[in-house]
C-alpha cells in the first residue's frame, strides 16, 4: 500500500470487467439499446483510462525503483507453489497500461460509429470490454499463471471477435484458425512456466528474477530451453514464423478489433513477455539471437507477401507481423526499451491504420449498399481516389504511411531507427546481428514501398467504385475521425517520448524502463558505436525509407488498375506472393492432411473403434457374459450344496487361521 | 475342571448339527440341527464363562432369544412351503435356479 492512486490500480480491470458484465447482460436482455451500450462499453474504457494515468502520474511523483506488488488473494496454494491473484505495478506495467487503455478508448469510440448498424451491437461492446479486462490481467499479472489468465482471456476474446460474424462459416473457420495456431504456443508457455517452478521454486516475476541468476547457470541448457519455450508462446500469440498464418485470416473480424486486438495490443503480448522476461533472454545468448533472427526474418517474409495483397485489410495484417517481428529484433538484441518503444508507436500508427481502412471500408460498403452492387468492399482495385471524397482519413492515413515507412520526424522513423541501431551496435560484438540488422533495412524499404502502394491505390489515381456508386462515398461521421485525428497527432508526435540524445533529446522511455531492463545489461555486450556511425546509420534508414516511397510512386500505375472483378491473374514471382508463398497450402499438406488422415484412419477406425470400443468396451462385456457362463454350473439350486460350500469354507478359513 | 469334556461334547454336537443340515433333506429335521448347532456354541459359551467371566452366561441369553425367534419364523416359513408344495423336503425346493 502507498497511500496514493496506485493502491486504485485495481479499478482499471474492474471497470472493463463491469463493462463486460452491464453490456453482456444488455446484449441479452435488451439488445436494442444502443444508446445505452455504447455508453456504457465506450464509458468504462474512458474511465479505465482515466484510471491509468492517475495511477501513472502517482507511481512517477514516488520516484521509486522498486515495484508494487497488490496481492488480492491467495489463488493456488499447493504445497511449495503458492500463487496468489497480484498484480505488480513497474514502469513495464504502467506503459503497457496506458497503451492499451488509452489506444483502447479511442477504438471503443470508433466502433460505436463503424458498428451502428450492427443487430449484434452490445454483444460486440461486450467482447470488446471483455478484452480489455483480460488485456489488463494480462499486462498488469505479478506472476506468470496470472499473466498466463490474461493470455488465454485475450485469446479467447480474439476468437469470438474474429468469428463475430459467425453466420459465414470463413470467418467461424478463421476464429478456430487462430485459436488453434495459439493453442501450439500456449504449449510452449506452460512448459516454460513449468521449467521455471522447477528451476527456482516460484513463479512469481520478482521471486523468479531475483533467484534466476544463482538458480540458473547463465547460457546454459535450461535457460534456453525456458527461454526458447517462452518465444514458441510468443510466435503464436505475437504471430511470428512458424505460427503467423492465423493473423492475416483474423481479418474476417469488425475492422476496430482488427486494430485493437490484431495491431495495437494482444498481437504484442509476446513483445511484453520478452521484454518481462529479459534477465531470463539476456541470460541465455543462443535463444536471444533466435528471438531476433524469427523477428528480422517474419519482418521481411511477411513484408514480401503485403506487396502483392489486395485487400487492404490483408496489407495491414502482414504490415502487422512484419512490425511485431521488428519489435522482437529490438527485444530479442536486449535493446528492450526499443522494442517496447516501437510497440507504443507502433499502436499509434497501425491503429491509425487499421481504423482509416475501417472508414474507408465503411464508406464502401454504404456505397455499395445504397447502389446494390455485390463487390468486395475491402478490394483496393475497387477504390480509387478516395482521397476527393474522404480527405481527412486520406491525410492522417498518410501520416500513420510516413511514420511506419520510418520518415522523420515522426513516431516510426525514431523507434525503427533505434531497433537498427541496437542491431547493428550487437553485430560489432556479433556478426550475425549483422544479417539481421540487413534483413531489417531490407524491410523497411519494403515496409515504405507496400504501405505507399495501399494509399496510392486507395486513396489517388481514378475512382474504380462504379459511377453509381461514386455518388454515396463520404467521409464517416466525427466519432469515427475523430479518433482517427486523436492518433493522427499521436502517429506524427510519438516519438518524442523517446528521442534520442544523439537529437538532444532526453530518451525519456530509455530512462523510465531502466529499473526493468537493468538486470540483463551486465549480461550484455557493451558496444558504443560512434557518433558519425549512428549519423550513417539514420541516413541509410531514411535514405531506405524515402527509396521505398518514391520507387513505388513511380513504379505503380494506378491508373492502369481495373476493378476486382475483371482483374487478371498474377503471373509468375507475383503470383507466388499474391499466394503468400503458399504457406498455407504448405502446412495444409504437410501438417493438416497427415494429421487429419492419422486421426481418421489410424485413432477412429483403428484405435478408437476396434481398440477402445471392440477389445475394451465390448470386450469387457463379453469377457463377463463368458466368467458368468463358465460359473453357472455353481447354481444348483440345492440348498444343501450351498450349505456344503459354506461349510467347506469355514473350514478352509479356520483352517488357515489356526495353521 | 470339567472344560476340555464340556468343549468334546460342543464340538461333537455341533459336528452332528453340520451333518445333519449337510445331510438330511427333511427341512423340519434341518431346522432342528440348526438349533443343535446353536446349542452347541451355548455349551461352549457356558464352559468358558468359567474361566473368562460371566459375560458367556449372559450371551447364551441371547443366542436362545434370537433362536426362539428363529424358530418361530423359520417354522412360519416351513408351514407356508408345505402348503405350497404339498412336501417340506428341500429337493423340491430349487426356485432360486432359473429354468
Amino acid at each position: 500500500m502507498t497511500g496514493t492512486a496506485v493502491d486504485y490500480i485495481w479499478l482499471a480491470p474492474a471497470l472493463a470487467l463491469l463493462g463486460f458484465v452491464l453490456n453482456g447482460t444488455l446484449a441479452l436482455a435488451r439488445p436494442k439499446a444502443k444508446t445505452l451500450v455504447s455508453i456504457i462499453g465506450a464509458g468504462v474504457l474512458l474511465a479505465a483510462f482515466a484510471v491509468a494515468i492517475a495511477v501513472f502520474s502517482a507511481f512517477a511523483g514516488l520516484h521509486t525503483e522498486e515495484a508494487f506488488v497488490f496481492r488480492y488473494w491467495s489463488w493456488i496454494p499447493v504445497g511449495t507453489l503458492q500463487i496468489d491473484f497480484a498484480f505488480q505495478i513497474d514502469q513495464l506495467s504502467l506503459v503497457m497500461l496506458l497503451v492499451v487503455t488509452g489506444v483502447g478508448s479511442l477504438i471503443h469510440l470508433f466502433s460505436i460509429g463503424y458498428m451502428k448498424e450492427d443487430p449484434g451491437y452490445a454483444r460486440y461492446f461486450a467482447y470488446l470490454n471483455l478484452f480489455v479486462f483480460f488485456m489488463l490481467v494480462l499486462v498488469l499479472g505479478a506472476s506468470f499463471p496470472v499473466m498466463f489468465v490474461g493470455w488465454e482471456g485475450v485469446g479467447l476474446c480474439s476468437y469470438l471477435l474474429i468469428g463475430f460474424w459467425f453466420t459465414e462459416e470463413a470467418n467461424a473457420n478463421a476464429g478456430r484458425k487462430a485459436f488453434i495456431m495459439n493453442r501450439i504456443g500456449d504449449f510452449g508457455f506452460m512448459v516454460a512456466m513449468f521449467m521455471i517452478f522447477w528451476a527456482t521454486g516460484s513463479l512469481d516475476f520478482g521471486a523468479v528474477f531475483t533467484h534466476a541468476p544463482n538458480a540458473l547457470a547463465a547460457g546454459g541448457k535450461t535457460v534456453t530451453l525456458i527461454t526458447l519455450f517462452l518465444f514458441l508462446g510468443c510466435t503464436g500469440k505475437s504471430a511470428q514464423i512458424p505460427l503467423y498464418t492465423w493473423l492475416p485470416d483474423a481479418m474476417a473480424g469488425p475492422t476496430p478489433v482488427s486494430a485493437l486486438i490484431h495491431a495495437a495490443t494482444m498481437v504484442t503480448a509476446g513483445v511484453y513477455l520478452v521484454a518481462r522476461c529479459n534477465l531470463l533472454f539476456a541470460m541465455a545468448p543462443v535463444s536471444s539471437a533466435v528471438v531476433a533472427g524469427v523477428g528480422a526474418l517474419t519482418a521481411l517474409f511477411a513484408a514480401t507477401i503485403a506487396l502483392k495483397q489486395w485487400d487492404i485489410k490483408k496489407v495491414l495484417a502482414y504490415s502487422t507481423i512484419s512490425q511485431l517481428g521488428y519489435m522482437f529484433l529490438g527485444v530479442g538484441t536486449g535493446a528492450i526499451s526499443a522494442g517496447i518503444f516501437h510497440l507504443i508507436t507502433h499502436a499509434f500508427f497501425k491503429a491509425l491504420l487499421f481504423l482509416g481502412s475501417g472508414s474507408v471500408i465503411y464508406a464502401m460498403h454504404r456505397a455499395y449498399h445504397h447502389t446494390h452492387v455485390h463487390e468486395d468492399a475491402q478490394d483496393m482495385r475497387n477504390m480509387g481516389g478516395l482521397a476527393r471524397y474522404m480527405p481527412w482519413t486520406a491525410a492522417l492515413m498518410w501520416i500513420a504511411t510516413l511514420a511506419i515507412a520510418g520518415v522523420p520526424p515522426l513516431s516510426g522513423f525514431f523507434s525503427k531507427d533505434e531497433i537498427l541501431v541496437a542491431a547493428q551496435a550487437r553485430g560489432h560484438a556479433d556478426v550475425i546481428w549483422l544479417v539481421f540488422w540487413g534483413l531489417a533495412v531490407i524491410t523497411a524499404l519494403l515496409t515504405a514501398f507496400y504501405m505507399t502502394r495501399l494509399m496510392l491505390y486507395t486513396f489517388h489515381g481514378p475512382n474504380r467504385t462504379g459511377d453509381d456508386g461514386q455518388a454515396h462515398l463520404h467521409e464517416a461521421p466525427w466519432i469515427m475521425t475523430g479518433p482517427l485525428l486523436v492518433l493522427g497527432v499521436l502517429s506524427a508526435a510519438g516519438g518524442v517520448i523517446n528521442i534520442p540524445e544523439l537529437y538532444h533529446g532526453s530518451a525519456w522511455l530509455h530512462h523510465w524502463l531502466e529499473p526493468i531492463t537493468r538486470p540483463s545489461a551486465p549480461l550484455l555486450p557493451e558496444v558504443h558505436l560512434s557518433v558519425g556511425t549512428e549519423w550513417l546509420l539514420v541516413g541509410i534508414a531514411v535514405a531506405t525509407a524515402i527509396l521505398g516511397i518514391v520507387g513505388a510512386w513511380r513504379l505503380l500505375k494506378p491508373d492502369s488498375l481495373v476493378p476486382a472483378r475483371s482483374a487478371p491473374e498474377e503471373r509468375g514471382f507475383a503470383r507466388v506472393l499474391r499466394n503468400k508463398w503458399y504457406v498455407d497450402e504448405i502446412y495444409d499438406a504437410l501438417i493438416v492432411r497427415p494429421l487429419v488422415w492419422f486421426s481418421r484412419e489410424v485413432l477412429w477406425q483403428k484405435v478408437d473403434q476396434r481398440v477402445i470400443d471392440g477389445a475394451g468396451v465390448n470386450g469387457a462385456a463379453r469377457g463377463a457374459r463368458a466368467l458368468g457362463w463358465a460359473n453357472r454350473w455353481l447354481q444348483t439350486g440345492q440348498v444343501g450344496i450351498y450349505v456344503a460350500v459354506f461349510v467347506v469354507g469355514v473350514l478352509l478359513i479356520l483352517w488357515r487361521a489356526t495353521s | 475342571m470339567l472344560l476340555n469334556p464340556a468343549l468334546a461334547i460342543s464340538a461333537v454336537l455341533f459336528t452332528l448339527g453340520v451333518l445333519g443340515v449337510l445331510l438330511r433333506r427333511n427341512a423340519i429335521v434341518i431346522f432342528m440341527c440348526v438349533e443343535l448347532m446353536l446349542n452347541a456354541v451355548n455349551l461352549t459359551f457356558v464352559a468358558l464363562a468359567q474361566n473368562l467371566g460371566v459375560g458367556g452366561q449372559v450371551f447364551v441369553f441371547f443366542v436362545m432369544a434370537v433362536a426362539a425367534a428363529e424358530a418361530a419364523v423359520g417354522l412360519a416359513i416351513i408351514l407356508a412351503v408345505y402348503r405350497h408344495k404339498q412336501s417340506v423336503s428341500l429337493q423340491n425346493m430349487n426356485l432360486l435356479k432359473d429354468g
